[in-house]
């Protein structure tokens, strides 16, 4: 059982820094993880009515308050349109819409989890992580940084050039959490290649420019994608657990990743980045 | 028939759809005390001390119970007639704890807050044991789950716990060895089904007080009303009388709820304080330490001539029941006998079964009540079967089904089939898969596969010999009727299903007839809603009621209009002259003369029971699409086609039949449970034990093909279990047509699958 | 602490401890419609509109909920009972339980897509579980209400 001594909704984000700097406290997003927990709260921080439930886009960036609700980033046209589809798939399979309704993109970024889609449909894109004291950082950087308490404000995605990206996901059954998920992605300068729910939280391998031209340019075999994937994969470290050995996780990073590769062969000779969208 | 055969609303329908407040929960008055468990955290541990001062001094605390508060006689939680199969194995608290999650101290407090501040509170010293959880370890292992001596077993089911074996025995017709030896074609293979969670949607909960007259009342989300009172009687020594058992609306059981997996706490705290009480399990305790479905490895071997003529069907089962033996000597049974007994003209078959007791969570009993782990396993040989003799498997059916009139030798005491449809209900299944055109795979060129698979099923209609149904029927006062049941509505309809055939032989409209069930005071004794006997064999018991109910009104009409019964006619509505309808006196006009200077109750109760078990047969056949690379299957379309006799309501028939099919589904893809090594469960939350959720399941298509068993209400067989018997084999039946991978141990998940694939194997796949 | 809120249009005001949740405030208001079926925001069976969204009550706490508008099924009698009577004419409602968390479900779909496809509804309904039924009748009589409801006739219920 949760308990909670206390619960506030600061005026600031600098009193909820300030509160939050209690080893006894808590920021609480979704609340779906925590719930589960036996914690002892002190103080449960709500950042509601600062007005992080906002996503705002610009010519040059999305910026999505740490408050905004999964649902709603599912349903964002604007990101819909510069992901071509694959947000709205990652988070498509995520327990339902009444938890989506709640679960925050904050809590789901600040948590880095292992199981999470939403990190690595994010570490795809140009992501940045707004830390009320620490600044901006990547967020491939803020995934391997040590949890602390700062307070995540925002989160940042920059608009590429020619962005494009495709989303994978494997489940045992539909809203499970992923046994493996994955995404490519490129746009003018660069590419990644993207491994999550390893069971361990999501990592980037920047995309070999070799790799990222003949994508460009419609040529990639289904053979030379496997063989880069199986490279890559070797790179990826997975584990087992009670949804997947390491060897199964391993394999699906194979296939998954080469999937992934054609069909985004596919979607950057079909026509422009979403960003030009 | 006006009443019968027709799609009626539920009479609870409204109310349910609305979210009226007709659970337990829902009615449990303020001021109740809260009963929490304190649980084992060892597979097999004693325990050498327990204190708990502490937790009783938490304000807010009743009572706290330890073993050494509670009574010294042993029994069984298994909800069967007595006297049960079950072994008596159980304490309310045991000294000796058998699986994680045992009980080992009950809390009583006026908060949930409070319970919980105590649980923390109790101090245990355990002695840990070493714990048996491999069951193909268990028979004879120098480590025993029951040493003592107080354990029970009454029957005579081949228990012995001192070789922990809750049950064994077997039989055999013919000689089975000789017939397979003599056959040119055989197959031989292990499969393997793990323990499987009912699920229902409402977790077990109990709530129970002391009423006017002293006596224990108990409101339990039960399917067994009588059977709860005797095992409540014999768990706290008073007398049967002394204790009241009834239910509210109850929100799921799939045979869960035939065990008296809460009960026992919360009655134990109410009959000791006096004060009411009530235990509310929460879903880790439902996923953890309930009733779910045994875990068998059955061995089957079929001999079969060049022509597919199927000689010889050999099936051996280990069945694990865990910590307690509740249902472990009945649900091995059926493995066998309703198997085997899907096929004809035997030369020989054998049936030999080991029933073993391990410390992990006990089994119980769940919709299929070990046919479905019998049916999977002999399915899948005769899929292979078909394979081996390059022989459409659908043609090897044909061959070989049992068929109407057929005397079933593997099946009780050698029962001859008088309404048998599967004939039909394969052909059309075939129909409606698209067999001919689909069989056995289709390669889409993108890594997927279409393949079908499809299997044969059957059950029972209650137990022969031993179930009873009973129902009183009464006239009341406005015409209307007051039908009296102990049969169990979890939500299977039956209160509807029952005053169906009630509003069919009075001529009435199912709204003139009430329902009052379950409750041990007021009901006619029944067995309770398992085994699949509730429209068999209490439908009966109402078939008769209602006809036995017109005579009495015929008389009655009779002694009002001073003509002899022969001479009258009641059509419903009023008793008439045959011959001079002018002569005549209303229902209503009857009933109130019932109560005035009446001597001739307008009431009957009647028990029924059957001498025999008519199965009714399904066929199931199922289209997937299997992604060899991440071994996902999808399925298309399930279709199922059912001979459950007459549906008395076809829109319940049709959803029992849905709702077991993608219950299956689950069991045989993806519900996977899992121990630590210390044998502590994984799955212990929907979190981790998947469920299918509404897009798990593909299309499914539905349909009846109906016999008329003559010993049936208006021809009903039944339909509660055998619904979830087809997917497992048609399943791994249809997987092996996509990759050449028999998967002989479930569930066949998509990593056994895509490495399966992935390593180029084929052919048999079994436990790693 | 003390919170307030509109919990099926009416006014309710309660002291609460923190960490109580939506789910048990409503409950202890009258609202046994809506149901604890786990502990791990799986089932549905806590389902609410909470300012106009579906969520689950078993993850939001009532302090949270303090100046919304809360509606459960009991306050949408009528239209429960309306469409609830195309599932009733399935026999889809089985057990019962499951019931109130999809139904209040489906209303606020249709409130956000008046006209969905036997697809979208499948896939917003995905976090409400049920045993008993197997889905498909609930999707028959979910179907049927929308054909009367927009004045077609013909279209059965079921996945095309």
């Amino acid at each position: 059982m949760l308990k909670i001594k206390e619960y506030a909704r600061p005026e600031s984000l600098a009193q909820a820094y300030e509160w939050n700097q209690k080893k006894s406290s808590c920021v609480i997003g979704g609340m779906l993880w925590l719930k589960m927990s036996h914690k002892n709260v002190g103080m449960a921080i709500d950042l509601s009515g600062l007005g992080l439930d906002r996503i705002r886009e610009d010519g040059e960036n999305f910026r999505v308050g740490a408050m905004v609700t999964l649902r709603e980033l599912e349903l964002h046209q604007g990101l819909d349109r510069y992901t071509e589809g694959a947000l709205g798939a990652a988070l498509r399979d995520i327990v339902g819409v009444q938890f989506r309704n709640l679960a925050t993109a904050g809590g789901s970024v600040f948590g880095r989890f292992g199981f999470s889609d939403v990190l690595t449909v994010l570490l795809a894109m140009d992501t940045y992580v707004k830390l009320y004291r620490a600044g901006e950082i990547p967020l491939g950087d803020f995934l391997t940084r040590k949890r602390d308490r700062d307070i995540l404000e925002e989160i940042r995605i920059r608009k590429q050039p020619g962005f494009h990206m495709v989303y994978q996901a494997h489940r045992n059954s539909r809203t499970d959490f992923p046994v493996l998920n994955g995404a490519v992605s490129l746009e003018e300068t660069g590419g990644k290649l993207v491994f999550g729910a390893r069971p361990l939280a999501a990592m980037a391998l920047p995309m070999e420019e070799s790799l990222r031209q003949k994508i460009l340019g419609g040529t990639l075999t289904e053979a030379e994608a496997a063989a880069c994937m199986n490279a890559a994969a070797e790179q990826v470290p997975v584990g087992s657990n009670m949804r997947g050995s390491r060897e199964y996780r391993s394999h699906l990073a194979r296939v998954l990743g080469r999937r992934g590769l054609m069909e985004l062969q596919k979607l950057a000779s079909a026509g422009k980045g979403g960003a030009e969208l | 028939m006006r009443v019968v055969n027709q799609p009626l609303r539920k009479k609870d329908a409204m109310a349910l759809v609305t979210g009226k407040p007709v659970f337990l929960e829902d009615q449990i008055p303020a001021g109740t005390l809260v009963v929490k468990l304190l649980r084992s955290p060892h597979a097999n541990a004693l325990v050498e001390e327990i204190h708990t001062e502490k937790a009783k001094g938490v304000p807010g605390v009743e009572a706290v119970y330890t073993w050494e508060d509670v009574p010294g006689q042993r029994f069984t939680m298994a909800g069967q007639t007595y006297p049960e199969p079950s072994p008596y194995d159980r304490l309310i608290l045991d000294r000796h704890v058998r699986y994680v999650g045992d009980p080992v101290a009950i809390v009583a407090a006026e908060t949930e807050a409070a319970a919980e501040k105590a649980l923390k509170l109790i101090k245990v010293t355990y002695q840990v044991l070493p714990a048996l959880l491999d069951f193909r370890q268990a028979k004879d292992n120098e480590l025993l789950v029951h040493p003592e001596e107080d354990w029970k077993s009454l029957c005579p089911v081949g228990a012995d716990n001192k070789r922990n074996l809750c049950a064994s025995g077997g039989s055999e017709k013919g000689d089975v060895e000789q017939v397979l030896a003599d056959c040119p074609v055989t197959v031989e293979g292990t499969y393997h089904t793990l323990a499987a969670q009912q699920s229902m949607m409402e977790t077990f909960r109990t709530y129970c007080s002391i009423d006017t007259y002293g006596r224990l009342n108990v409101v339990s989300s039960t399917q067994i009303v009588f059977h709860v009172r005797r095992i409540l009687s014999n768990a706290l020594g008073i007398p049967k009388t002394r204790i009241r058992v009834t239910k509210a609306r109850i929100g799921g059981g799939f045979g869960a709820k035939q065990t008296v997996v809460a009960e026992v706490f919360p009655a134990f705290v109410t009959w000791m304080t006096k004060k009411p009480s009530r235990l509310i399990f929460t879903r880790e305790e439902s996923m953890t330490a309930s009733s779910p479905r045994h875990e068998m490895e059955v061995k089957v071997r079929i001999g079969a001539g060049t022509d597919g003529r199927i000689r010889a069907i050999d099936v051996h089962t280990l069945s694990n029941t865990g910590a307690y033996g509740e249902h472990g000597p009945t649900t091995v049974g059926l493995s066998g006998t309703k198997s085997i007994s899907l096929y004809r003209n035997l030369e020989a078959h054998r049936f030999v079964y080991d029933v073993v007791y391990t410390n992990v969570m006990s089994a119980g009993a769940y919709r299929g009540y070990g046919a479905t782990q019998g049916i999977f396993a002999v399915e899948t040989a005769v899929n292979e079967l078909a394979a081996k003799l390059h022989m459409d498997p659908a043609r090897l059916r044909e061959i070989n089904m049992v068929r109407e009139g057929d005397v079933m030798t593997s099946y009780d005491s050698a029962q001859t089939t008088n309404s048998c449809a599967l004939d039909r209900c394969f052909t059309r299944v075939k129909e409606l898969i698209g067999w001919e055109e689909k069989y056995p795979a289709k390669d889409l060129g993108n890594g997927k596969i279409r393949s079908v698979g499809l299997a044969m099923g059957m059950q029972g209609s209650g137990i022969s010999g031993v179930d009873v149904g009973s129902a009183t029927l009464k006239l009341n006062d406005d015409g209307g009727y007051m039908l009296s049941i102990g049969s169990a509505d979890m939500g299977t309809g039956c209160d509807t299903i029952l005053a169906q055939i009630a509003a069919e032989c009075l001529d009435c409209e199912l709204d003139q007839i009430s329902v009052s069930a379950a409750d041990t005071d007021t009901s006619p004794y029944d067995s309770g809603s398992y085994a699949s006997s509730t429209t068999y064999i209490t439908g009966k018991a109402v078939e008769k009621a209602g006809r036995q109910l017109r005579e009495l009104i015929l008389e009655e009409g009779s002694r009002a209009l001073e003509l002899p019964a022969e001479e009258l006619e009641f059509d419903g509505r009023r008793v008439y002259a045959l011959g001079d309808e002018s002569r005549e006196i209303s229902l209503v006009d009857i009933a109130t003369r019932s109560m005035c200077g009446n001597t001739h109750a307008l009431e009957i109760t009647v028990s029924n029971s059957s001498p025999i078990s008519p199965p009714p047969f399904m066929a199931g056949a199922v289209e997937i699409e299997l992604d060899k690379e991440t071994g996902e299957v999808r399925i298309l379309n399930y279709a199922a086609v059912v001979d459950c006799g007459t549906p008395i309501n076809p829109n319940l028939a049709r959803i029992q039949v849905e709702g077991g099919l993608v219950q299956a589904m689950g069991m045989t893809l993806f519900e996977n449970i899992q121990y630590s090594p210390e044998g502590k469960l994984r799955n212990n939350s929907f979190m981790q034990y998947k469920i299918p959720t509404r897009l798990d399941m593909g299309k499914l298509q539905v349909e009846f093909q109906s016999s008329y068993e003559p010993t049936g209400p208006f021809g009903a067989k039944s339909i509660g279990e055998i619904v979830i018997n087809t997917p497992a084999p048609a399943l791994v039946h249809a997987i092996a047509n996509a990759t050449g991978c028999w998967f002989h141990s479930l569930p066949a998940t998509s990593e056994k699958i895509a490495m399966a694939v992935a390593r180029g194997k084929t052919g048999v796949i079994g436990d790693e | 602490m003390k919170i307030q809120m509109k919990l099926n249009g009416k006014n309710i005001q309660e002291e609460i401890r923190p960490d109580m949740l939506l789910l048990d405030l409503v409950r202890s208001h009258g609202c046994a419609s809506v149901k604890r079926g786990c502990e791990t925001s799986n089932c549905g069976l806590c389902t609410v509109i909470l300012n106009g969204k579906p969520v689950l009550s078993c993850s939001v706490l009532a302090a949270r909920a303090d100046g919304a508008a809360v509606e459960t099924l009991e306050g949408l009698q009528e239209e429960a009972a309306e469409l609830g009577a195309f599932i009733a004419d399935q026999g889809a409602e089985q057990c019962g339980f499951c019931n109130p968390g999809y139904i209040l479900n489906a209303i606020a779909l249709f409130r956000e897509n008046p006209d969905p496809s036997d697809q979208e509804i499948l896939e917003y309904l995905a976090g409400n579980l049920c045993r008993c039924s197997g889905y498909e009748g609930q999707l028959r009589g979910l179907r049927n209400f929308l054909e009367q409801k927009h004045g077609r006739s013909g279209k059965k219920g079921g996945l095309q």
